[in-house]
């Protein structure tokens, strides 16, 4: 292997968005030498789509808001779940992650005495997302970059070199974490670095490091339509199992019940739920609101019962219960699918969503208060949302699973120095995420992840080691395949069919029989993967870019298959229609994803069942018996075991 | 209704490159990038261009179309007629790295140059207080999505490339504008908008208003008020005296 340009850090993180920011900075802060590794320009992250804002149960529009009850919501909304201790976490820490933005300069929307305005949100009992218009992900994301150039400019003054401590390597693709052998973890390996290239140029790029966070999102790419960019190919699920760390509950992947459906090239572009949350209602082609047909038993008490409470709880709600188009995500998504099946969609195949007369303050308050979607609507399907209904309908939005972590430090539990934060790692979120708890989640397991990472690669010290040269030499054959393949497949090809193949027979509703046909499909898409070549040399070359996501695609894809064929229960982000009903003994079960052997011709994926570690005794008690009863087995339930 | 296109579109690397024509088919409701993803998938598979969000939202997407500052994403076929050749090429001001995607160091190097948000001593988070119309100024700048058309579009340094030292361009006056409006921002920030990052240069033509995706009145709401709060400054006879007295007191 020729000369590659190596560089040494403490601590690497893969991912500049919301998490992978946050880590750094912690890391940096402490004083650890810190690299972000991304695969786009720095800013541009898919965190700038994020709309409706963070959810905190700061208590600043109604002071009754507090950690427990976001708690309570959030585990309601995972169908419970999640993990009990993450959910704990994030509901306590959400406050001060948020307050601190503000410190470091951002601008949120405020309320009539100064405080930051929180505003309601599907399955958020108060209103509880601090917001900027409905842009509040651009603006974290670029108050986080600003903290970077704060901490860059300390560093110009101390050490007459801004990137001395901390340094931004922007389109830059991470291919391989490189490990070193290590009795004392579950895998038997420990990080020691990681393997990329340099977009631009496509030359090699070895990073010496023995902690990495991967903060690398979702896995939306896997399908066909979906709110998420480019850059959401599953990199960090991929690099993680392929390490050894496994993957948790892959079987839940949240659709947004309203994306755009018209035209076609934007299908798939998310409308923020603040519509609904500010007032915007959901009709059929009939013009009925139809949610109040889809209230389940579980949120029946929670819920208005017709229009007329509905729409007083947005003016009172001390003495009406919310209108059921803020239900949980995954409820909405369902019952607008069913709408649509049953010939009451709109023309373009979803139904209609509209503020047209919800706002008192009219039109002016609808472009004050969603000037994206006002702009998103008028620019790319010429409908004025101030006098006409949008279409919307489900878009793959989000995966609640991801990474195993470790609640406490997001440290993985197969391999020693990897942590995972925000969407690449599970648990969180149990089966459904809330609108509003994924910003939040990213501030707080971003600084959790990069503080712990930081104290291992402290205590790490002089016995850092790197990696072998086989690795590097593996990882640059691996990186150059699609050049020398002859018979060339073509890699757009493949993903189109990867997409097509996810959307119709592992979408949002679920059959035995075709998630078997999926599986089938991606094994000879994995061989045809193998084919696929590039036309071109290494220089800026979207064609060998996406050659390589494509191996993270398709592994990311089957532990999706996979897991939601062996789930035999509806619940969340998981709809089975031979199976329709939750069932608590499932609920109890953990699925795994591994791989069998990372270092085999063709990958392919292992499941197993782990256990749910049961919830702790002060946290059961924040909830009705009756309401547990729902989710949990007797053996569980409190008092049971005396 | 689904068409053929006549696109030219500029191919070439850092030595130099030419237009390319391509024959390629457009359907209903598409953009621009919606095209070139069409032109990698069938044509071109080694096409680069810069994208994300496919969306108007993070600003990857910024080339020229028939000579205009534009986000791919955000431009729709239909503003052309069937028969009209679209022309897509890099942005001029920034160099090019390969096909449509240039290289944009210069707008980090600049904003590594404007001092960061100065909160008042003592304040702690979760202590702040400000009114909704106090932020709403500076939130207008922070709509910004860091497309850089605006710093493509300007031409102080579109045509003057010896201008990139002394002026940091639209974006990062608008940012310092953002910084001296934002209710609890206690730096200076007046002073240095003129001395260091060429305020002056600026000789408020609009074309950066013009190409903002964000529809942000640069110009209007931020470039303008702060050369009026730099001349305010610069001939109130209080501060010039105050300046004189502070000069003579620390020994210039």
């Amino acid at each position: 292997m020729s000369e590659v340009e190596r560089h040494s850090y403490d601590v690497v993180v893969i991912g500049a968005g919301g998490a992978g920011l946050r880590a750094a900075i912690e890391a940096r802060t402490r004083g650890l030498r810190t690299a972000v590794v991304c695969k786009s320009l720095f800013g541009k992250a898919h965190t700038v789509m994020a709309e409706g804002g963070i959810a905190a149960s700061m208590g600043n529009v109604n002071s009754q808001d507090g950690w427990k009850v976001h708690f309570r919501d959030t585990m309601r909304g995972g169908k419970f779940l999640n993990h009990w201790r993450m959910a704990e976490l994030h509901a306590k820490e959400a406050p001060d992650r948020v307050w601190e933005l503000e410190s470091w300069g951002a601008l949120f929307d405020r309320t009539a005495d100064g405080r930051i305005s929180q505003r309601n949100f599907g399955g958020h009992e108060y209103p509880r997302l601090a917001h900027v218009g409905d842009r509040t992900g651009l603006e974290l994301i670029r108050t986080l970059q600003q903290r970077i150039v704060a901490l860059q400019q300390e560093d110009e003054r101390e050490f007459g070199d801004p990137e001395a401590r901390l340094k931004v390597f922007q389109e830059c693709t991470v291919t391989r974490l490189l490990t070193v052998p290590d009795a004392g973890s579950e895998a038997g390996n420990r990080i020691a670095g990681a393997f990329g290239y340099w977009r631009e140029s496509g030359r090699f790029t070895v990073f010496d490091a023995p902690a990495v966070v991967l903060a690398t999102g979702g896995i939306g790419k896997g399908f066909k339509v979906t709110s998420n960019s480019w850059e959401y190919t599953g990199d960090g699920q991929a690099l993680a199992l392929l390490a050894g760390a496994p993957l948790i509950n892959m079987e839940f992947v949240q659709f947004h019940p309203t994306g755009m459906v018209w035209p076609p090239s934007v299908k798939g572009i998310l409308v923020t739920e603040s519509v609904r949350g500010d007032g915007g209602v959901l009709l059929n082609s009939e013009g009925k609101r139809f949610m109040f047909r889809y209230i389940p038993d579980v949120f029946k008490e929670k819920y208005a019962q017709t229009p007329a409470e509905g729409d007083r709880w947005y003016t009172d709600q001390e003495n009406n219960r919310r209108p059921p188009e803020l239900l949980p995500r995954d409820e909405v998504a369902r019952a607008i699918n069913s709408e649509v099946k049953a010939g009451r969609g709109s023309p373009h195949g979803g139904v209609f969503l509209t503020v047209v007369g919800r706002m008192a303050g009219g039109t002016e308050e609808i472009r004050r208060k969603l000037p994206s979607m006002y702009h998103q609507f008028k620019e790319l399907a010429d409908v004025d949302i101030t006098a006409e209904a949008m279409e919307v309908g489900p878009t793959c939005h989000y995966v609640m699973g991801g990474i195993a972590v470790d609640p406490d430090t997001a440290a993985t539990p197969g391999v020693l120095g990897l942590y995972a934060a925000g969407e690449v790692a599970g648990g969180m979120h149990g089966s459904n995420r809330l609108g509003g708890n994924s910003l939040s989640d990213l501030l707080v397991f971003g600084r959790r992840a990069g503080e712990h990472a930081a104290r291992y690669a402290e205590e790490i010290g002089e016995a850092r080691r790197e990696a072998a040269q086989e690795q590097l030499d593996a990882a640059e054959a691996e990186a150059l395949a699609p050049f020398a393949v002859e018979s060339a497949e073509n890699p757009y090809t493949v993903h189109q069919e990867l997409q097509q193949t996810m959307n119709d027979l592992v979408g949002i509703i679920r059959r035995e029989g075709e998630m078997t046909e999926a599986l089938t499909r991606l094994d000879e898409l994995k061989a045809r993967a193998a084919k696929a070549g590039v036309e071109g040399h290494r220089q800026y070359n979207p064609g060998w870019h996406l050659a390589l996501d494509l191996r993270n695609m398709l592994l990311v894809c089957e532990c999706v298959a996979r897991s939601a064929l062996e789930r035999q229960e509806s619940r969340g982000g998981h709809t089975r229609d031979d199976f329709p009903a939750m069932s608590a003994e499932w609920r109890r079960v953990v699925l795994a994803c591994s791989i069998v052997d990372p270092d085999a011709e063709t990958l392919s994926v292992r499941l197993t069942r782990g256990e749910a570690v049961p919830m702790r005794a002060d946290l059961l008690e924040l909830f009705e018996r009756d309401e547990l009863t729902k989710y949990l087995t007797d053996a569980e339930l409190p008092g049971k075991d005396g | 209704m689904t068409y053929k296109a006549d696109f030219r579109i500029w191919r070439g690397d850092t030595d130099g490159g030419e237009l390319r024509d391509f024959k390629v088919e457009v359907n209903e409701g598409e953009v621009v990038l919606d095209i070139i993803h069409r032109l990698q998938a069938t044509q071109a598979p080694d096409l680069a261009v810069r994208w994300n969000c496919k969306a108007g939202k993070c600003g990857s997407c910024s080339a020229e179309i028939n000579g205009r500052p534009r986000l791919l994403c955000m431009t729709r076929m239909s503003t052309f007629a069937p028969d009209e050749v679209v022309t897509v090429t890099p942005m001029r001001t920034f160099p090019v790295i390969r096909d449509l995607v240039t290289d944009v160091s210069f707008n980090y190097a600049k904003a590594r140059q404007v001092p960061s948000f100065t909160p008042p001593e003592g304040l702690k988070p979760g202590e702040y207080r400000m009114q909704q119309v106090d932020v709403e100024r500076s939130q207008e700048f922070r709509k910004c999505i860091e497309c850089f058309l605006c710093q493509n579009t300007c031409h102080v340094i579109r045509d003057f490339e010896d201008n990139k030292a002394a002026f940091s361009g639209p974006r990062f006056l608008m940012r310092i504008a953002e910084l001296d409006m934002h209710p609890l921002d206690v730096a200076d920030r007046q002073k240095a908008a003129q001395e260091e990052h060429g305020l002056g240069l600026c000789n408020i033509t609009k074309c950066c208003t013009d190409v903002c995706p964000e529809h942000i009145h640069i110009t209007d709401n931020a470039l303008i008020p702060m050369k009026e709060r730099v001349a305010d400054r610069k001939y109130d006879p209080l501060v010039w005296l105050g300046n004189k007295i502070r000069r003579r007191g620390s020994g210039d």
